[in-house]
């Protein structure tokens, strides 16, 4: 009897494990950012993202997992500008995952927004549903003139016409650091030791990205900072990546 | 019911036969007309897109959404009152059903398969279409329920499974007749088609019975169709999609462009096929009234949307509802507003309910007011969500333009097939209109 109330006690929670151990979080801390757009150069070389070309940019096609987008307050002579650098938000309600008809996107363990690219038959549902307009449909095949396709990362897939793309997070870099911490008898990674590509690059040292479960971690800290906002918290969609607003002097 | 006198039972065989054994030049060089429209407009693009990808139609990143779409529903919502219209009717006991019904749900049955076709122009990926249908398969996948565009695989496959079957079912003794009628092969193929019907008086209550089962069974689902068609929309959190009124906003607007249709098919077989006699004022005039209650209740449903986005004012939907209304497409959504609300209530005077010509042209008005209220909903909604660093525009390429023309011609093909194998009208319905005969005893 007992082991069926336990049973019944772990179905009736989320998921088939009593605890996962991960849930990966960024900050971004806007009062750092400079909008020097390193991280969309160092998130394009890292994730095979296509050049699409001048033409094509011109029609809004372009490829850009992470975009800064800029803000501009008040009239000409006392202007003030702003930057959000924008990406997948990884939701933990996600209005994506519910819309694709066929789970090409699902929400993994790790709190991670995942989107599997053979699956998707490209409805581009998705991207009509998310808030934040952080996903890139592939309009066309994209390829790389010699040698450049030399460059071309390959723990990532390259991707083919009618499927939809976006920030994973760089998740083959947490695959390998899973993989390190599994060949090292540990049970978790420790803090720091995933870096994606845009945090990488980052000069100013602007976001931030661990593991929330470990409160030890030091985005578990910064996120508990009094000016930390989710962008659209009213659509209640719960993103991962904490933004800490600018603050003006 | 019959403005030229009433015909025999012999010339209603023989009338509407005759649409059927009897083809003339005119008729191939119309089908091969409609045909070679259809292959160059609409399957040449639709290969050269699917060798290029979707990138060939104008969708960009701020509207990945675009006139693909917006003609899908257009064509369901053409479909709509076919079946539900023929349905309705039938339980209601109206008399005037009986010689429109058969084309109308030919229509249902042909603006469904043309839908069908746009969701495959749509997909990014159609060659993988399969997918989304629940087939058992060694890699344990399956589709999400819980997405809308699931819930419309099924609602729309179960409409047209239902559509068939019911136009089917009530061509039965029809097709017995074309049997009776003809020789040779086609006598061998319909004595197939018609089940070996006899008409014996227990084959009529079978018939009887089973279709009245099958237009209860139709109405509700016609209504869900379309409501499943507005979730694809409302069930998102887009500024302009997420609107509860959605769902009879879609089925009304989807019934009341359908109505239209039907006027459009009517002039045309009553033009073409000869059919003054079976068609006449009495139903150009029921249909115009129910054209005008329709729009009526379109109007409001309109009114009441633009009212509770202003009332809910949150900043995203004025957003949104400034750019529907005085933005890039404003012309479009003034169009529409002069289409669909305006010019229908042109059709309270009775002369102009009582002339074909002004009716064929407030139809077709109607549908074209109908066809840019999808494309506006499509198009106005998703370059106005709700970061303006995303705001954009989107303007439909030549091949889609090009595919949208030749969605209609693949139609009206099917269309004249459809009356060359089926009566297009109901012959056995017809002759229960016509007043008993005296016989010379």
């Amino acid at each position: 009897m007992s082991t069926f109330v336990e049973k019944l006690r772990q179905y009736s929670k989320p998921g088939y494990y009593d605890e996962f151990d991960y849930h990966w979080t960024m900050t971004i801390d806007l009062d750092r950012c400079t909008g020097c757009e390193a991280c969309v150069v160092a998130c394009q070389a890292e994730n095979n993202l296509p050049i699409v070309g001048e033409e094509r940019f011109a029609q809004s096609r372009e490829i850009k997992w992470i975009r800064i987008e800029r803000y501009w307050e008040g009239e000409y002579p006392n202007i003030k500008m702003g930057f959000i650098p924008m990406l997948c938000q990884h939701c933990d309600d996600a209005p994506c995952e519910t819309a694709c008809p066929v789970y090409a996107t699902y929400h993994n363990q790790d709190g991670l927004n995942t989107q599997i690219y053979n699956r998707c038959i490209g409805t581009r549902t998705c991207a009509v549903y998310c808030p934040y307009e952080v996903r890139y449909f592939n309009w066309f095949t994209y390829t790389w003139d010699e040698p450049l396709e030399q460059q071309l990362n390959p723990d990532v897939s390259v991707r083919e016409k009618g499927v939809m793309e976006k920030c994973t997070f760089c998740i083959q870099r947490i695959r390998i650091a899973k993989d390190n911490a599994k060949d090292d008898d540990r049970r978790r990674v420790r803090d720091g030791e995933v870096v994606p590509a845009c945090v990488q690059s980052c000069p100013t040292e602007a976001m931030l990205f661990g593991n929330s479960k470990d409160p030890e971690a030091k985005v578990s800290k910064m996120m508990k900072n009094t000016r930390g906002y989710t962008v659209l918290e009213e659509l209640n969609t719960t993103p991962s990546i904490v933004y800490l607003k600018k603050v003006h002097a | 019911m019959f403005d030229h006198g009433q015909p025999s039972y012999a010339e209603v065989n023989k009338d509407i036969l005759s649409t059927m054994l009897e083809t003339g030049p005119k008729y191939w060089m119309l089908l091969g007309m409609t045909m070679s429209v259809a292959g160059i407009c609409f399957f040449m693009p639709w290969i050269y897109q699917l060798f290029v990808g979707v990138g060939a139609a104008g969708m960009n990143h701020n509207a990945v959404w675009g006139s693909y779409l917006s003609n899908f529903i257009f064509w369901i919502g053409l479909s709509h009152s076919g079946t539900l219209l023929s349905a309705v009717l039938h339980i209601t006991n109206s008399p005037w059903r009986k010689s429109i019904y058969r084309s109308a749900e030919a229509m249902t049955l042909f603006s469904l398969m043309t839908a069908t076709l746009f969701v495959m122009v749509h997909l990014g990926r159609v060659w993988f279409v399969h997918w989304s249908f629940p087939i058992p398969n060694q890699m344990g996948l399956w589709p999400n329920f819980r997405s809308p565009l699931m819930f419309d695989v099924m609602a729309i496959t179960t409409y047209l499974t239902a559509s068939s079957i019911f136009i089917y079912m009530g061509s039965v003794p029809d097709f017995a007749a074309v049997r009776d009628a003809s020789t040779g092969l086609r006598r061998r193929l319909y004595t197939i088609f018609s089940f070996g019907w006899r008409g014996t008086a227990r084959e009529w209550h079978t018939l009887g019975w089973a279709y009245t089962f099958f237009a209860v069974f139709v109405i509700p689902l016609a209504v869900s169709v379309h409501s499943i068609v507005s979730w694809d929309f409302a069930l998102s959190a887009v500024p302009g999609f997420h609107h509860t009124i959605f769902a009879p906003y879609f089925v009304c607007g989807a019934i009341y462009s359908g109505t239209a249709g039907i006027v459009t098919v009517m002039y045309c077989l009553r033009k073409f096929l000869g059919f003054e006699r079976y068609i006449g004022q009495v139903h150009l005039d029921s249909l115009g009234k129910l054209l005008i209650t329709l729009s009526l209740i379109w109007s409001y449903i309109n009114i009441l949307e633009l009212f509770t986005t202003w009332f809910g004012g949150t900043s995203f939907e004025l957003e949104a509802l400034s750019f529907r209304l005085t933005g890039f497409y404003a012309p479009l959504y003034w169009e529409m507003l002069i289409f669909c609300a305006f010019v229908p209530l042109l059709m309270l005077f009775k002369k102009i309910r009582w002339s074909w010509n002004k009716m064929l042209l407030i139809s077709i008005l109607i549908n074209i007011g109908m066809l840019t209220e999808r494309f506006i909903i499509v198009a106005t909604s998703q370059p106005r969500k709700f970061l303006p660093d995303s705001f954009g525009y989107y303007v439909p390429s030549w091949i889609e333009i090009s595919i949208s023309v030749g969605s209609f011609a693949i139609f009206v093909t099917l269309f004249l097939i459809f009356i060359k194998w089926v009566p297009a009208i109901s012959i056995y319905e017809v002759k229960e209109t016509l007043k008993p005969l005296r016989r010379n005893v």
